[in-house]
């Protein structure tokens, strides 16, 4: 029902908040369907991060959308056409929640009884991402850091000079908010380690982690001063952060490779497999999260940093 | 009546992915389109985690004694393109900032318009 929202409505503010509470909404939702690590970043990502981004990009563009002067009859005639396309497809789809179906017939089995075994992380979850499907979170990882590098290619020619005062992100004018929001920051840091070093037993990975450390520090930059954030973070550090992690990553690779096993096999780095593959695990997650922290923090300082439309 | 109660979940994603497809092809501010996509997007991993989903199951996290889980790999893609959307999604803002200094508008019309005048 948000989601009808979000396609009536014409100003563009209120449409990004209703897209945050969808966000939130949708987290619900795979918390029901046992998905809870998804749900975490979900929550962290699409409540917190993208909600920040887009508004940042409005108050750089405009808030008002015009009105639309397309024919409404041709899109919305492709959208039943493919809705109802998509339906008669579902007829042969196996019933919701039916432990018989092709789904669960393949892989996912052998994950669930033998993955606690070989790699002593009970998280199944967790053991799929960094350890056997680790070359997918390889790639993932390197598409996050190339969009990162390329947000700040693109910023940063309209990044505003030192001298240039009046920050639109900044929320420091709030007394009240900007002591709450101190008590917090501590919290969701430690919450973020939390995240990082419990991943391999509770929800969590350094996917999460990333992202929630990332908003708390995004959080700081909004209530204390885009300026302070951003002398504690310069983008050379960033960049060298962003890439350490993706080395880190690869770096275990290449480790793997000299000590006589398969590229990302963590068995061979410790004489017992399973203490391998919890290392592995380990360093890997590690690389993720900094990447991820990284690119998220530039990402933000980018948006903030660029000068206002004249 | 029972069909609808098997495939009730793939209904509303394929309801959720219709708006955010209409969105898309029929607005013409730019970062509407961007978040039409998003919603799309989001149907696509509901599409996915429930196709995880096991009656009776638990998340995917072993515990002692016997239990039944849900599927765990649709959670690790789901998961790992979450992440990848965000950032997908902060290149699309950061193009449409740039496009927004080249035209000074983020309506898809006028740019065309400026586009022919040239």
């Amino acid at each position: 029902m948000v989601a009808i929202a979000v396609a009536v409505m014409r100003d563009l503010f209120a449409i990004v908040m209703l897209f945050g509470i969808y966000s939130l909404l949708t987290a619900g939702i795979f918390v029901s369907l046992d998905a809870v690590d998804v749900a975490f970043t979900e929550a962290a990502v699409g409540a917190g991060i993208s909600t920040i981004l887009i508004l940042s990009t409005l108050a750089l563009t405009s808030r008002e959308e015009k009105k639309s002067t397309h024919s409404r009859f041709l899109p919305l005639l492709v959208v039943l056409v493919t809705g109802a396309t998509l339906v008669y497809g579902t007829l042969d789809m196996p019933a919701f929640s039916d432990p018989q179906a092709p789904v669960h017939q393949h892989v996912a089995p052998r994950y669930l009884d033998q993955a606690q075994q070989e790699t002593g992380v009970p998280n199944i979850v967790t053991a799929v991402l960094a350890s056997y499907r680790s070359y997918d979170t390889m790639g993932e990882v390197t598409v996050i850091f190339t969009a990162g590098i390329a947000v700040m290619l693109l910023l940063s020619a309209f990044r505003h000079r030192e001298d240039e005062a009046g920050n639109l992100n900044d929320l420091s004018h709030h007394p009240v908010l900007k002591y709450v929001a101190r008590l917090m920051i501590p919290f969701i840091l430690l919450f973020a380690l939390y995240v990082q070093f419990h991943g391999d037993y509770g929800p969590g990975g350094g996917f999460q982690a990333g992202v929630i450390f990332a908003a708390g520090f995004i959080l700081y930059g909004l209530v204390v001063g885009i300026d302070k954030t951003r002398s504690m973070f310069s983008d050379s550090v960033l960049r060298w952060l962003m890439a350490s992690g993706l080395l880190l990553y690869i770096g275990v690779g290449v480790v793997t490779l000299l000590l006589g096993g398969e590229f990302l096999n963590y068995n061979v780095l410790a004489a017992d497999q399973v203490k391998g593959q919890h290392w592995g695990i380990f360093l890997v997650e590690l690389g993720v999260g900094i990447t991820v922290t990284a690119t998220m923090i530039a990402m933000f300082l980018a948006f903030s940093e660029v000068r206002r439309p004249e | 009546m029972s069909t609808f109660i098997d495939l009730y979940n793939y209904w509303i994603f394929i309801f959720l992915m219709m708006i955010g497809f209409y969105i898309v092809i029929a607005q013409g501010n730019l970062v509407k389109k961007i978040i039409g996509l998003n919603i799309f997007q989001t149907a696509v991993f509901l599409l996915y985690i429930s196709m995880g989903k096991v009656k009776g199951g638990t998340a995917p996290i072993i515990v002692a004694g016997d239990a039944s889980y849900s599927n765990p790999l649709p959670h690790v893609l789901i998961l790992t393109a979450i992440v990848v959307g965000v950032a997908t999604t902060a290149l699309a803002m950061a193009l449409i900032i740039r496009i927004r200094k080249a035209y000074g508008t983020i309506e898809e019309q006028d740019i065309h318009e400026q586009d022919a005048s040239l």
